[in-house]
Order: C-alpha cells, then structure tokens, then sequence
C-alpha cells in the first residue's frame, strides 16, 4: 500500500535521513525504534510532507512520487488519506474536543456538520471519552488529549495513521491508556506506522519493527524474529541496553 | 479656593464636555481602532506569512509611522495636503491619520502574538487535511488574537486619550471644547482636571471592560494542560 524508497535529508549539512526503505502493507502495525538522533521522528515528518525530503520516492495506492518535488496539490491529496498523532498531542488549544475532531472534516473535507458531530462523537467514544465532547484541551489530561488525537485521526477515517512517540510526553500512569487504545486500533486491523519507545508494546502488538541509527536502516522485518532473534550486532545492542534500564527503573 | 462661581462653572462645562465626548472622542476612537485592527491584521499577516514584496512594504510602513510623532502625522495629513490639492476635512483627516498609526503600533502586536501559537498548531491543521489558510483563519488567528487581547485593550485605552491631539486639527472633541470653555472662564486649573478625570472615567470604563473580556477569554484556550 505504502512504499518508501531510498528517503534523503540534511539539515544545514547534516545528514538525518542517509537513504531510507520502509514497506508498509494494509493492516501492518510498523514499529520504527532506534536512539535519539536516529532520524525516526523526521522519516515520519518526511511522509506527511512536514519535512520536505531532499530526494526519494513514494509509491501509495500504486501512485508514484517523488518527494523531493512533490507538488502541493499532491501533498494536499496525500495528507486526506493519511493522519497523524503528534508526541505532544497538538490539538486546537481554541477548540473543544469534539471540535478538535470535526474541524478537519467540515473545513478541509466538505462533511456537514451534523454528519461531522456524528463520526467525531463515534471516534470519541471508541477512545473512551464519551463524557468529554466539550472540554477543551486545557481541561483534559495529557492521556485525554492523546486520546482526543488518536480520535481526530481515526476520525479522517484515514489509510494509514503515523504515530510519532505518542506516549513520550506522557507521565507512566497515563501511558497506558493511550497505549491500550492503540494496541486495539491494530487488532481492527487499521495500518499505522509507530515511532516508538515503548519495547513491550512494539513487541505485542507490531508485526513488523525497523530499527534506524544514524538515519539508515540496521535491520528490518517480521516482529517475533525481530525481537526473539535480531540478526545484527547492534540491534541486539540497543534491545540489550533498553531492557536493562527498563529493569533498572522497574 | 472653590467658589460658588467655579462650581457653576464645573457644572456647566461637564455636560458641555462630554457631550462632544461621547459625540466625537469615542466614535473617533472606535472607528479608528476597528480600522487599525484590520490594517494591523493585514500586516501583521503578509510578515508572519513571508508574502514576498508585501512583507517588506509591512516593515518600511511600520519603520516610518512607529518613528514620526503623531502630531506631525495629523499636520501632515490635514494642514500639508491642501498643497497637493488633496482638502480632507478633520474629522475624517483624524480617523485616517489614528487608524494608519495605531495599526502600525498593533500590527507589531498580533505579529508578536501570531509567533507565539506553537508551531504544532499549524501542522495539525495540516495533517487534519487542511490548507495554511483555513488553518490560519480558523486556529492561529483566534489564538493569537486571545493573546493579542491584553496589550491591545492597552493600545485602545492609549488611543482614547491621544484623540485629544486632534483638537489641533479642528476636531471638536473633548480637549478643544474645554480650551474654548478656559479661554471664556479664565478658570484653567480647574477646568484640564475636569476634561482629564472625564479621560479617566472612559478609560476607567474600558479597563473595566478589558478585564470582562480577559475573564471570557482566559476561561478556556490556554496553551497545554
């Protein structure tokens, strides 16, 4: 459904993205680890044109592009089937939470409001916060507002929704709430893309992991052999040290 | 000090005084603020946005109001057009010369204000599917605008008072009518208290009504949470 090939990009010289594969299929859950600095956040700033590539290519729903001259329109048309869940929420300070989830939809898809109300109402719901149409983001905690985000982008009803460290700002306990919605977004089968920190989580619930350093690709594949049996040196490295300080802060 | 005769005096010339306070001082204000919001917008947008050319013309027309003083922007507009055959008459000469002003003054406010909504609101806006200027008019703005509010509510209060400088093109407001209420009565002292604590009851009024706005506002839209 989704390619990406050989992604480049430098900042002032410095190059963050040194040629990058990713394969998405529909339905994949795709966990992009890595340490910081690795170029994961701007892959994904990449695909939805928030960063503009230097050179690559994308292939969606069978349509060829090349990111280091896609044209706006292109952007625009490609952003309506894509949606994505910010670390720091970054809903509409001046709008409720319902209308953090309409917006998109009356303003940029034409839906009336009332058939708009309808489907935020529904994506609510099904993140668990029913009782919370109109608080505004000020009034919710950093886990409603993930939750209100995650509900924005499912309201798109978009392909394929990109995940940058949705939990990273999040204090533990509200961690897994946000988690446990997405871990059921992926078991309804809808296609994300995760940057993530959290191991367990990518481990259950990814079924594909790419781990980045230095913006390339180390090693890529099906989850159970990533994370049972990593083929290469420093992967096995950074799940190492990651499950040690995990047990060292447990 | 204060005579039956000075009193007479303060009683007459306050309805005198505020009359043309309510007829001429507050309407030059607020047309002349409205006018200067949306030149302000108008250029505090072209800079946030970079639009090539008009950007530019937003700095150099900034430059040049925020460096001159307002009296000699009035006597310009007033007494130095008629040179060029251009006659406007001072009420309107007023509203033009307040508005251009004040707009350069607010301009670099909503410019500020603008700067100060989180990056991130934009490319929400974006990845909800929507353009830079339904984002712009529909998230940035009001947010900006919020915290825009205060320091503009300054700007407003200011304004009132400065109108008092239009008595130096004919315009008969407050400040003018009291000259002419001195120049009969020979009373002076009294009579720019008078007129200045009646600047203070609109500008009482208005602080007043700022603060009403910033509790409506500052209930909901803060950043973060």
């Amino acid at each position: 459904m989704l390619e990406i090939m050989d992604i480049q990009k430098s900042f002032d010289g410095t190059q963050v993205l040194a040629g990058v594969d990713v394969q998405v299929n529909r339905g994949d859950v795709v966990a992009i680890l890595g340490p910081s600095g690795s170029g994961k956040t701007t892959l994904l700033r990449c695909m939805n044109f928030l960063e503009t590539a230097d050179a690559g290519t994308m292939v969606f729903d069978g349509e060829r592009f090349e990111l280091g001259r896609i044209s706006k329109k292109d952007i625009a048309r490609l952003r309506k089937k894509t949606a994505f869940v910010f670390q720091n929420y970054n809903l509409f300070y001046n709008k409720t939470a319902i209308e953090n989830v309409t917006e998109g939809l009356i303003v940029a898809r034409k839906v009336s409001k009332a058939r708009a109300v309808e489907t935020g109402r529904r994506a609510l719901d099904k993140v668990g916060l029913s009782d919370r149409y109109d608080y505004y983001p000020s009034q919710l905690s950093g886990g409603q507002q993930q939750r209100v985000a995650i509900a924005r982008a499912l309201a798109a009803e978009p392909e394929i929704i990109y995940f940058d460290e949705p939990t990273s700002a999040l204090d533990p306990e509200l961690t897994g709430e946000v988690l446990s919605v997405m871990r059921q977004l992926a078991d309804e089968g809808m296609t994300m893309l995760i940057v993530t920190h959290e191991m367990g989580f990518a481990g259950t619930v990814s079924n594909k992991a790419v781990f980045m350093e230095k913006g390339k690709v180390v090693e890529a594949g099906d989850s159970k052999t990533f994370f049972e049996r990593p083929r290469e040196t420093r992967t096995k490295e950074f799940l190492h040290t990651i499950s040690q300080s995990i047990n060292l802060a447990g | 000090m204060v005579n039956e005769r000075l009193w007479n005096i303060l009683i007459d010339s306050f309805g005198k005084i505020i009359v043309p306070g309510l007829t001429m001082t507050i309407p030059l204000t607020v047309i002349s603020f409205a006018l200067a919001l949306v030149i302000a917008v108008a250029a505090a947008l072209v800079q946030f946005a970079d639009v090539r050319g008009f950007k530019q013309a937003a700095r150099f027309y900034i430059w040049v109001i925020r460096g001159t003083p307002l009296l000699v922007q009035l006597f310009v507009i007033f007494y130095g057009l008629p040179n060029l055959g251009v006659v406007i008459d001072p009420f309107p000469a007023a509203v033009i010369v307040f508005s251009i002003n004040e707009g350069a003054y607010c301009a670099e406010t909503i410019r500020a204000a603008l700067e100060s909504v989180p990056a991130g609101q934009l490319e929400a806006g974006y990845c909800s599917g929507m353009s830079y200027m339904q984002t712009m008019r529909r998230i940035v703005l009001p947010q900006a605008m919020r915290t825009a509010f205060p320091p503009l509510s300054n700007s407003l209060i200011a304004m009132v008072k400065d109108t008092s400088l239009a008595a130096n093109i004919t315009v008969t407001e407050m400040f003018m009518v009291t000259q002419r209420i001195v120049a009969r009565t020979y009373e002076p002292l009294a009579l720019y208290i008078e007129v200045g604590l009646i600047y203070l009851l609109f500008s009482t009024v208005l602080t007043k009504l700022q603060r009403a706005g910033e509790r409506r506002l500052n209930v909901h839209g803060k950043q973060g949470g």
